[in-house]
């Protein structure tokens, strides 16, 4: 029998006591292990709000402490090659690292 | 037409560097306090908005709060130096926060992307009131404006090392770059925060608009190298670069540059060294092709 797309996708997960919160770390180079420069939380839980502007300074030093306190890397933003004339131009962090890790919820 | 602000008034070569290495400067509480109490029945009254580009004069004529603001000698320098005499409104606003009003914004840059790198528009903030940290003041990131992003496309940023939360006495105005990455933050506090912001746009080129008797104090350049927390690894030698690009536009001297970055690139001679072989010599054959 085949489920619509809708009811497929609303069959309770295997873990539903888990939920997904993410940490994205902007680092200063493109090595995992230098120092934190921004910082941002997601908390899949809704047991916090983190906003922007809710801390001065980071949870981790390094990329590296992340993964040592047990956050999983999902992500790092890759490297670009700078287009030409455009060398010195400025945009976005260019180091990106996303982890994450799965906690219980009461839910 | 406004008149020209008396030289004493306008900034110093440090306080434009400042204004170039930050992306924003402040008057600390510049405004009388007589005048602080008048603003808040003003800016409840609201004001009313006016199309892009109107003259100072039309907007905001001599008699009205906000012209006497501007012509505080202070401000008047300091927007003079920033955009020149007789700039135009590019839009205002007031901003009143409610007692635990509001959610923070997520980081932004105004307006949008902004590919301008020989003018920038000023945006002017006067804070009537005191701003303490539970008012939730603007969250901005010193040093940021050189970055060209769009609008909230930095919504993901949450925290950057560096990062300043504005607090300030009654009266305070602050005025900043229109690139510079912020975020208004919620008012955890019982009074209401107010703030009334005015978008300058030059009618002249930004060349010298300040005073620049000490053009060639060392602080200038000290200042204009001032590192913050997010700049401290990769990113801090392109914004040096970038400051640099901004000075030489702003000063005019096109051999300005911080630590060589600028002049090394140019170094490409082009002058055949008197030893050098002749280009004919060993040098024409073709390539040899597949199993040559």
């Amino acid at each position: 029998m085949t489920l619509s797309v809708d009811e497929s996708f609303a069959a309770k997960p295997i873990d539903p006591h888990l939920r997904q919160q993410v940490l994205i770390l902007y680092l200063g180079t493109s090595a995992l292990d230098s120092e934190v420069i921004g910082w941002s939380r997601y908390d899949g839980t809704g047991r916090s709000r983190p906003t922007m502007g809710d801390s001065d300074e980071p949870p981790f030093r390094t990329g590296l402490d992340a993964l040592l306190a047990g956050w999983r890397l999902i992500q790092m933003s890759q490297l670009m090659p700078h287009q030409p004339g455009h060398e010195y131009d400025v945009s976005y962090l260019p180091y990106e690292f996303v982890f994450e890790r799965l906690v219980e919820t009461s839910r | 037409m406004t008149a020209t602000v008396d030289r004493e008034h306008l900034l110093s070569s440090v306080e434009m560097a400042h204004f170039v290495s930050h992306g924003a400067f402040a008057l600390q509480a510049v405004v009388p306090e007589e005048m602080n109490e008048r603003a808040i029945e003003v800016l409840d009254a609201g004001i009313p908005g006016y199309p892009y580009g109107t003259p100072l004069d039309t907007a905001f004529p001599t008699g009205t709060f906000v012209r006497e603001l501007l012509d505080l000698p202070a401000i008047a320098g300091a927007v003079q130096s920033l955009v020149g005499p007789d700039p135009v409104i590019d839009h205002h606003a007031v901003h009143i926060r409610p007692p635990r009003g509001g959610e923070a914004q997520n980081m932004h840059g105004d307006a949008i992307l902004d590919t301008r790198t020989d003018a920038f528009d000023m945006q002017l903030m006067y804070y009537p009131r005191e701003v303490t940290l539970e008012q939730g003041g603007t969250l901005s990131v010193p040093g940021t404006h050189l970055r060209r992003i769009n609008q909230t496309g930095i919504g993901r940023y949450q925290n950057l090392a560096g990062q300043t939360r504005l607090t300030c006495p009654a009266g305070t105005v602050v005025f900043l770059h229109h690139g510079i990455w912020h975020g208004g933050r919620r008012n955890d506090s019982d009074v209401a925060r107010y703030m009334f912001k005015i978008r300058f746009n030059p009618t002249v080129r930004q060349l010298r608009l300040w005073n620049t008797d000490d053009i060639d104090d060392p602080a200038v350049v000290e200042t204009l190298r001032t590192s913050f927390g997010w700049t401290n690894a990769n990113e801090g030698r392109l914004e040096l670069v970038n400051r640099a690009k901004l000075w030489r536009v702003l000063t005019g001297d096109q051999l300005f540059d911080i630590d060589n970055y600028l002049t090394r690139e140019q170094l490409r001679p082009q002058f055949v060294a008197p030893g050098a072989t002749d280009v004919r010599l060993g040098s024409n054959a073709t390539a040899g092709g597949w199993g040559l």
